[in-house]
C-alpha cells in the first residue's frame, strides 16, 4: 500500500498547485484499475452503460491494440460531480502525476465550459438506470428484438439537437396531442394555446396545408420518438434514454481539441512546478512528447489545442500597440484571456477565432485529399486551412441532417434532408442506414442530398432502395 | 467545503466482465454474418486463388455500424507537416485491397473503419461442410478398409522400455523413497517403472472415387471456367477433409478427353469444340479398369457450359445412362450465365433417374447452391426437389 500513500500525497500536492493557478475543478475520485477496465471504459464511455455488441467490438479492438503494445490509454475521466478518473494499474508514480495534473484540467473544463453547463452531472447513475431498464425490456420482449431495435437507434444517434433543451420531458404530452390530431401537430412552445384555438373550429383544410414539421427539425431521434406510429412505448423509452446519453456526450465531441489542449497546457505547467528528480524529468519529457506528438494525417488535439492556448496567452500578454490602442488590450492579460476562452468557446469557434495565420504556418498545417491512389497535399493557404478545420468540427464532424417532411407524399412518409455544405455523403452507408430509419418510422423514408452537383432523392420503401434525380 | 477534493481508491474489479461479454456477442454476430455470406464467400476469388494457406480478411458487411457519414473519397482533411510540406506532396499511399476485388473501392484511409473479420479457409469449411455428405455412400463388403488408430491411453507396470513414462516413474520413485524416510529421487528400482500402453481402434471405411470432368473447350469463357474451378476447388477440399479414402480422378475434355493431374486440371486452358461423350467414355473406361463397382462407391461429376456438339447429344445420353448404372450418383453442373435454352441440360432433363442430379449456375453465389444440391443425402435432396415443385 506504500504506493497508494505516495500517490495520495502527490495528488494532494498537485491539486493544491492546480487550484493555486486558478483551476476550479470538480472534486475527483481517482480509481486505479486493470487494463480490461480502462478499455471497457474507453469502449463504453461509462462503466455502467447498457449492453450492446458494438461496445464489445470497440473493446476488443482497443484491448487488442493494448495487448500488441500499439496504443495505451493511461487515463480516462468522466464528466460528473464528483468526477471519476480512472488510472491504469501499473502506471509509474511519475506517469500518475502527469495524469493527475491532466485530469484536473479536464475536470475544470467540464465544470466551467458553457457547452457542458447543461450536461447531467449524475449521468453515472442515470446510465445505470438505463442499462437496468434495457435489461428488463430484454427479458420482457426478447434479447434479439431489443438488440435489433438498439441497432437502429444507434444508426441515427448523432442526429440530435443539443441546443433544444426546451423540449426535454415534453414527449409524453406531445404524444397525447398526437393521438387526437394525427399529422396536424406542430411543435412549438405554445402548443397548448394553439390547441385552444383549434377547438374554435378552424378550417381543417388550412391546417393540412401547414408543413409538418413547420421548420426543418434537426433532432431526428426526438422527432421519430415523438411522431413515429411504428413504435411501442418501450421503444420510445429506449430512444429517449439513448438521446439523453448522446446529449451528455455531445459537448465532449464538440470540444475535443480545446479540452485536450487545455489539459495538455496545464499538465505541462503544473509538472514544471513539481520538484522532479533528474530521472523523473527525463521520464516526463519522454511521456509528454509522446502524448503531444504531431501526426501528418490527423490533427493531434493535445498538440494543436495546447499550441493555440499558449499562443493566445502570448498574444494577450504582449498585445501590439495597435491592439492596445484599438482593442483596448492591456499588457499581461494572457491568463485571464485563456480562462475566458475555455469558458466561452467550442472547437469550431476556438479555431475560427484563435488559430492565427502565423500559427498555421508555424505548425506547417495543410489540407490534403485523396487523388487516385494517393493522399496529396492540396492547399497551404492559412485562411483555407482554418476554414477547413473549422468546418470539419461543425456539428461534431457529422453530416447535418434534418427532418424536412414528416408527412411526405401526404402519406405519413418521412423525408430527411442533408444540409449540403461541400462534402458528399457516402452512398453505400446512406443506403444501408435508411433501412434502420425505416425500421424506426414504419413507413417509406427518403433522404435528399447532393451528388455530383445534382440533387438526389434516396428512398427506402421497406424492400428496396431507390434513387432519383430531382 | 465538506466534500473532500479528492479520493484515491483501488477497488476489486475482477468481476467486471462487461467488455468480454459484449465482445462474445460481437463474435457470435461475426460468425452469423459469415454464415449468411457463405454463398458469396464460397466464390470469393481471393479464396480460390489462395492455395488455401492463408488467413483471409473478409469484409463483413452487416457488422459495420452504418450511419450517415461523409464520403471519404471526397473529403478534405487537415494534417500537419514537419515544417517543409509542399502543395502537391504525396503524404501517403492507399493500400490496394487484397486480391482483385474489382470495383469494390479503396483500402484503408485515415479514420476510415472497414471491419474485416479474419477467418481461415478452415473456418469457412467447417461451417460450409457441416451439412454436406457424399450421397448414398454404401459399405462395399468386398473391401472393408481397416484403419488402425493407435492411442496411448493407459499406464501399466510392464511394458517396452521405449514407452517408459518418465514422469510417472519418477513420481513412483519419490513416493517409495519418501515412505522410507528419504524424500528424494534416486535408486530407481524395477517396481518404480511405469509404461505407457496403447489401444488399437479399428474403423471400417468405405472406398469411394470421384471422377471430376471439366469442359475446357473454347466456348467456356472466363466466367464459366472460374465457376467450374470454384466448384471443383471446394469439392476437392470437401472430400479431402471429410473422407479419408476418397480418390479423385481428373478428366479435362474438349473434343477429346484426357486424364490430367490435379494441378493441370486447375490450371490448363484449352480451346476447340465440345464433345462431352469423349469424357464420359473415358470415365467409363477408367471405372472398368481401376474401380470395380463391388469395391468402390462411384461419383462422376461433370461441368460444362452445355454447349455440346448437337450430334453428340444422343451418344452422351447413352453414356450417362451407362455411368449412372455404375454410380451412386451422377452430378451435372451447367454454367449458363445467359440462360441459353438448347443445351445439354435440356437433353439430360429427359433422363428420369433418381441418381442424376443437375444444377444450373447463373451467378457466382450459385456455386454454393450447386455444392449443396450435389452433396446432400438422398432424403434431403428429395425434400429439396419436392419443395421446388
Amino acid at each position: 500500500m506504500g504506493e497508494m500513500i505516495e500517490l495520495e500525497k502527490a495528488v494532494g500536492e498537485i491539486t493544491e498547485i492546480a487550484r493555486g493557478f486558478g483551476l476550479d475543478p470538480f472534486p475527483i475520485h481517482y480509481e486505479i484499475c486493470p487494463p480490461e477496465i480502462i478499455y471497457t471504459l474507453g469502449a463504453y464511455g461509462m462503466p455502467t452503460r447498457f449492453t450492446h455488441w458494438s461496445f464489445g467490438k470497440a473493446f476488443y479492438r482497443m484491448k487488442l491494440q493494448y495487448d500488441l503494445g500499439l496504443s495505451k490509454i493511461y487515463e480516462l475521466i468522466i464528466n460528473a460531480n464528483p468526477s471519476y478518473a480512472f488510472l491504469l494499474a501499473g502506471n509509474s508514480l511519475l506517469q500518475n502525476k502527469l495524469i493527475v495534473a491532466h485530469v484536473l484540467a479536464h475536470a475544470d473544463f467540464f465544470k466551467n465550459n458553457y457547452l457542458f453547463s447543461r450536461t447531467s452531472r449524475d449521468m453515472i447513475e442515470s446510465m445505470t438506470t438505463t442499462a437496468e431498464r434495457i435489461r428488463q425490456y430484454e427479458m420482457k420482449y426478447g434479447k434479439e428484438r431489443v438488440e435489433k431495435f438498439i441497432d437502429a437507434v444507434l444508426a441515427v444517434q448523432e442526429h440530435i439537437d443539443p441546443y433544444l433543451f426546451q423540449n426535454d420531458g415534453n414527449i409524453k404530452t406531445n404524444n397525447g396531442i398526437n393521438d387526437h390530431l394525427p399529422n396536424l401537430q406542430r411543435r412549438t412552445e405554445y402548443d397548448d394555446l394553439w390547441r385552444l384555438e383549434d377547438r374554435v373550429e378552424k378550417n381543417i383544410e388550412e391546417q393540412v396545408q401547414k408543413k409538418f414539421p413547420t421548420t426543418p427539425e434537426k433532432d431526428l431521434v426526438l422527432f421519430i420518438s415523438e411522431h413515429s406510429k411504428a413504435l411501442e412505448d418501450w421503444q420510445r423509452d429506449i430512444m429517449t434514454m439513448l438521446r439523453e446519453e448522446m446529449l451528455y456526450f455531445w459537448p465532449q465531441i464538440e470540444t475535443k481539441i480545446m479540452n485536450e489542449g487545455w489539459a495538455a497546457y496545464w499538465h505541462t505547467k503544473i509538472m514544471r512546478e513539481l520538484d522532479l528528480s533528474e530521472q523523473e524529468s527525463i521520464e516526463f519529457a519522454k511521456l509528454n512528447s509522446a502524448v503531444i506528438q504531431p501526426s501528418r494525417r490527423a490533427i493531434n488535439p493535445y498538440y494543436l489545442g495546447k499550441k493555440i492556448f499558449v499562443d493566445i496567452e502570448k498574444r494577450w500578454d504582449n498585445p501590439t500597440s495597435e491592439e492596445q490602442g484599438q482593442l483596448g488590450r492591456k499588457l499581461g492579460g494572457g491568463k485571464k484571456k485563456i480562462f475566458e476562452v475555455r469558458e466561452m468557446e467550442g472547437d469550431s469557434s476556438f479555431i475560427r477565432n484563435y488559430l492565427s495565420d502565423e500559427l498555421i504556418k508555424e505548425l506547417d498545417m495543410f489540407i490534403y485529399k485523396k487523388v487516385g491512389n494517393e493522399w496529396i497535399i492540396t492547399e497551404k493557404e492559412p485562411k483555407k486551412v482554418r476554414e477547413e478545420l473549422c468546418n470539419s468540427r461543425i456539428n461534431g464532424g457529422f453530416p447535418y441532417i434534418v427532418v424536412e417532411d414528416g408527412d411526405y407524399s401526404k402519406n405519413g412518409e418521412l423525408c430527411l434532408k442533408h444540409q449540403f455544405e461541400e462534402v458528399e455523403l457516402d452512398i453505400k452507408y446512406l443506403e444501408k442506414t435508411l433501412p434502420y430509419v425505416y425500421q424506426l418510422w414504419g413507413k417509406a423514408v427518403h433522404l435528399e442530398t447532393t451528388i455530383e452537383n445534382r440533387a438526389v432523392l434516396f428512398t427506402f420503401d421497406g424492400k428496396k432502395n431507390f434513387r432519383k434525380f430531382l | 467545503m465538506s466534500e473532500p477534493l479528492f479520493i484515491v481508491s483501488k477497488e476489486d474489479w475482477s468481476l467486471h466482465r462487461k467488455g468480454y461479454e459484449d465482445q462474445k456477442r460481437h463474435q457470435e454476430k461475426v460468425r452469423e454474418a459469415i454464415k449468411e455470406n457463405l454463398p458469396d464467400l464460397v466464390s470469393e476469388e481471393s479464396i480460390i486463388l489462395s492455395d488455401g494457406k492463408e488467413i483471409l480478411k473478409v469484409p463483413i458487411k452487416s457488422l459495420d455500424e452504418y450511419r450517415f457519414k461523409y464520403n471519404s473519397n471526397k473529403q478534405k482533411l487537415v494534417g500537419q507537416g514537419m515544417g517543409n510540406s509542399k502543395v502537391g506532396e504525396v503524404i501517403g499511399q492507399l493500400v490496394p485491397k487484397h486480391g482483385a476485388n474489382n470495383g469494390k473501392g479503396a483500402g484503408k484511409s485515415p479514420g476510415e473503419d472497414i471491419y474485416e473479420a479474419e477467418i481461415t479457409i478452415d473456418d469457412i469449411q467447417e461451417m460450409f461442410f457441416q451439412d454436406l455428405v457424399l450421397p448414398d455412400l454404401q459399405n462395399k463388403p468386398n473391401q472393408e478398409i481397416i484403419v488402425e488408430d493407435i492411442r496411448f491411453n493407459d499406464v501399466r507396470k510392464k511394458g517396452l522400455m521405449g514407452n517408459i513414462d518418465k514422469r510417472r516413474t519418477i513420481l513412483e520413485n519419490l513416493k517409495r523413497n519418501s515412505l522410507m524416510g528419504k524424500p528424494r529421487i534416486g535408486a530407481i528400482s524395477p517396481e518404480d517403472l511405469r509404461f505407457k500402453t496403447w489401444e488399437e481402434t479399428v474403423l471400417p471405411r468405405s472406398q469411394a472415387v470421384v471422377i471430376a470432368m471439366m469442359d475446357t473447350s473454347g466456348s467456356m469463357g472466363m466466367f464459366e471456367k472460374y465457376i467450374a474451378r470454384t466448384f471443383f476447388f471446394w469439392m476437392v477440399r470437401f472430400l479431402r477433409t471429410k473422407y479419408e479414402h476418397v480418390e479423385i480422378v481428373f478428366i479435362a475434355h474438349h473434343t477429346e478427353a484426357k486424364e490430367v493431374t490435379e494441378e493441370e486440371f486447375f490450371t490448363r486452358g484449352e480451346s476447340g469444340g465440345t464433345i462431352c461423350s469423349s469424357a464420359y467414355k473415358m470415365a467409363f473406361e477408367i471405372i472398368n479398369q481401376r474401380y470395380p463397382v463391388d469395391r468402390y462407391n462411384i461419383y462422376p461429376f461433370h461441368f460444362s457450359d452445355g454447349d455440346n456438339l448437337t450430334s453428340d447429344n444422343e451418344k452422351s445420353v447413352k453414356y450417362v445412362k451407362e455411368l449412372i448404372k455404375l454410380s451412386n450418383m451422377f452430378g451435372y453442373g451447367e454454367v449458363n450465365q445467359y440462360n441459353r435454352s438448347s443445351t445439354l441440360l435440356a437433353v439430360y432433363k429427359q433422363i428420369k433417374e433418381e441418381k442424376l442430379r443437375c444444377a444450373v449456375i447463373r451467378d457466382k453465389s450459385q456455386v454454393y447452391t450447386a455444392l449443396k444440391t450435389f452433396f446432400s443425402s438422398k432424403e434431403d435432396n428429395n425434400l429439396n426437389t419436392e419443395s421446388l415443385n
